[in-house]
């Protein structure tokens, strides 16, 4: 399988980077290999394999439900570009 | 709005927001109405190298709902990111679950309608799955930008979604009023909708009776039973006006607007979301062991589907009067304690007078019926004086009243107190019926000679002359004793 010039654009907008003309194919072109190795990889039959979530075959830790945190948003707002009356301003988003 | 040469079809997703104290992945408070942002985490609002923490009653939450459904449970589950871009989501992405949720199958039954058009219907559910919620947009003026909120980012949220079984609005605002019901009484959710506890999104479509399915649009974010009916009906008669005027539905998300009782278009199919979920690397599979379940499935309460077969079984209740004694676990527990107190001989009277007097009173008040001044003990007394004759059924209300006014008034003391014994002795009654009989002579005439409503009038006149404290029944069986002899 290979990937198509137009499907990398989209992949790109989606992720939100621009890519310049030669960045794209040039993004294709490793993307491309990156599939040919998988193609390789597919060679071995995994059928009896249950497939992994993760790498590491070991269980999520839980948390037991208690409030750990205080309110500390005058320091995480130190750093946000703008806040008013508390809240992080964007520029403005309408869906 | 049904029309037989159409078939609706409706399938629902129901975001139940978890009752946690803590949030999913970290340990910020939950709590409702906070000043904007003050709990907002590091984890909530993203802050690079920071790794969420699986809160375990959320998961024991899912846990009890599964069960409560009769699905599976899964053994081991996944949490995947959802990736899209909107500044209240922080990350670029929402931690949730894709093709390993921790709830697979499962149904519940409802009921739709009533009276004597009311049926059953089984719906069945595809699956639940654990996922955070997002933050909030503000987007008054704050010099043409948009004010973000994280406080709700990481709350924890239940989506449970429904198999396409819903064939009109009422029976998906039956099911979603089921639903609504049982994750209040696992006590998983609060399930206030204000507060966006608990919302709705309806897949609709129409076909001709027996046709494939059709395209379907979704309706986003309903946050009440009465908007979900409206925005389906909306959607369907829209549907088949299109496909009728020789148009087509495209599969679109929309949005209903309560003021104007119409949808409108939020994106196309175009426009869709590609949401390129992947395992989320940051958590591990998520295993729930079979003791986990065992010890969760122990302490379940008896679920309202068993308690209303129960109700009906044991105590010969109606369908509907099982259904609306366990429409929340508080009204059952209260219905349980008077009949407890009563007597089951007294069940059916119990039940009369909570879902009659009381609601009237607790909704008149705005109270719930945890929050009662009458408690079941006072009711099942109540009931208890009006079945053995001390008291009529129209005295019982005044003794409610007191009750009612009156914290820890004692039934008994109130009949004595306001004079409301039931004349029970026949001599004094039959004294005074001779009296009224002597005194209406022509009401008797009109009796004698056939006219049945006489005898309603002469009723009454004794009943004034004993002020209200002849027992009706035993009123007319004197007077026609005496009448016909």
């Amino acid at each position: 399988m290979s990937l198509s010039i137009d499907e990398v654009r989209h992949i790109a907008r989606l992720a939100r980077i621009e890519l310049g003309e030669g960045e794209a194919q040039d993004t294709l072109d490793k993307l491309n290999n990156i599939f040919g190795l998988i193609e390789q990889m597919q060679a071995v039959d995994t059928s009896q394999v249950e497939p992994m979530s993760h790498p590491q075959d070991v269980a999520q830790r839980l948390r037991d439900d208690i409030v750990t945190e205080s309110d500390r948003r005058d320091a995480y707002q130190r750093v946000a570009p703008q806040v008013e009356a508390g809240l992080y301003l964007v520029p403005k988003v309408i869906e | 709005m049904s029309r037989p040469d159409w078939e609706v079809v409706i399938g629902l997703e129901i975001h139940a927001q978890l009752n946690t104290a803590s949030k999913i992945f970290s340990g910020a408070t939950t709590a409702f109405g906070a000043e904007a942002n003050a709990q907002a985490s590091a984890v909530d609002i993203a802050l690079p190298g920071v790794l969420p923490v699986l809160n375990k009653g959320a998961v024991e939450r899912a846990i009890r709902f599964g069960l409560a459904i009769d699905a599976e449970v899964a053994r081991k589950s996944v949490f995947a990111r959802k990736n899209y871009f909107y500044p209240d989501l922080p990350k670029g992405y929402q931690i949730s679950q894709f093709e390993l949720p921790v709830v697979v199958g499962g149904q519940i039954t409802i009921r739709v309608g009533e009276g004597d058009a009311a049926y059953d219907k089984t719906v069945t559910l595809t699956r639940a799955h654990l996922e955070e919620d997002a933050g909030k947009s503000l987007h008054e003026d704050f010099h043409g930008m948009s004010g973000i909120d994280l406080n709700r980012a990481g709350t924890p949220l239940l989506e449970i979604v429904s198999e396409p079984d819903m064939r009109s609005s009422a029976e998906a605002v039956a099911y979603a009023r089921a639903l609504h019901s049982l994750v209040r009484w696992i006590d998983i959710c609060d399930g206030n909708m204000q507060e966006g506890s608990f919302r709705c999104d309806a897949n609709v479509s129409v076909r001709r009776p027996g046709a494939e399915l059709g395209t379907r649009r979704e309706i986003k974010n309903l946050n009440s039973f009465r908007f979900l009916q409206q925005a389906i009906d909306y959607e369907i008669q829209w549907q088949i006006e299109r496909i009728e005027d020789g148009g087509r539905v495209e599969q679109a998300t929309v949005l209903f607007d309560p003021d104007s009782g119409e949808t409108r278009m939020m994106r196309s199919k175009e426009d869709a979301h590609d949401y390129r979920y992947f395992p989320d690397p940051d958590l591990l599979p998520v295993v729930i062991s079979e003791d986990w379940i065992a010890r969760t499935r122990a302490a379940l309460p008896e679920l309202p589907g068993a308690m209303r077969a129960r109700f009906e079984a044991d105590w010969g209740l109606s369908a509907y009067d099982a259904i609306t004694l366990t429409s929340s676990r508080d009204a059952a527990t209260y219905f349980e304690a008077a009949v407890a107190a009563a007597g089951d001989a007294l069940a059916k009277p119990c039940a009369n007078w909570i879902m009659g007097e009381l609601a009237a009173r607790l909704n008149k008040a705005e109270r719930e019926i945890t929050d009662s001044p009458v408690s079941p003990a006072q009711l099942a007394a109540l009931v208890a004086r009006i079945a053995d004759g001390t008291i009529s059924n129209n005295a019982g209300k005044k003794v409610f009243d007191a009750l009612w006014n009156e914290a820890g008034a004692e039934v008994d003391a109130i009949i004595a107190d306001q004079g409301l014994k039931q004349m029970n002795d026949s001599g004094a009654l039959e004294a005074i019926v001779d009296e009224v009989l002597a005194a209406n002579a022509k009401s008797v005439e009109e009796f004698r000679a056939g006219k049945e409503k006489a005898l309603n009038a002469l009723v009454g006149q004794v009943m004034k002359a004993s002020r209200g404290k002849a027992n009706p029944t035993q009123v007319n069986e004197v007077l026609r004793s005496k009448l016909g002899g």
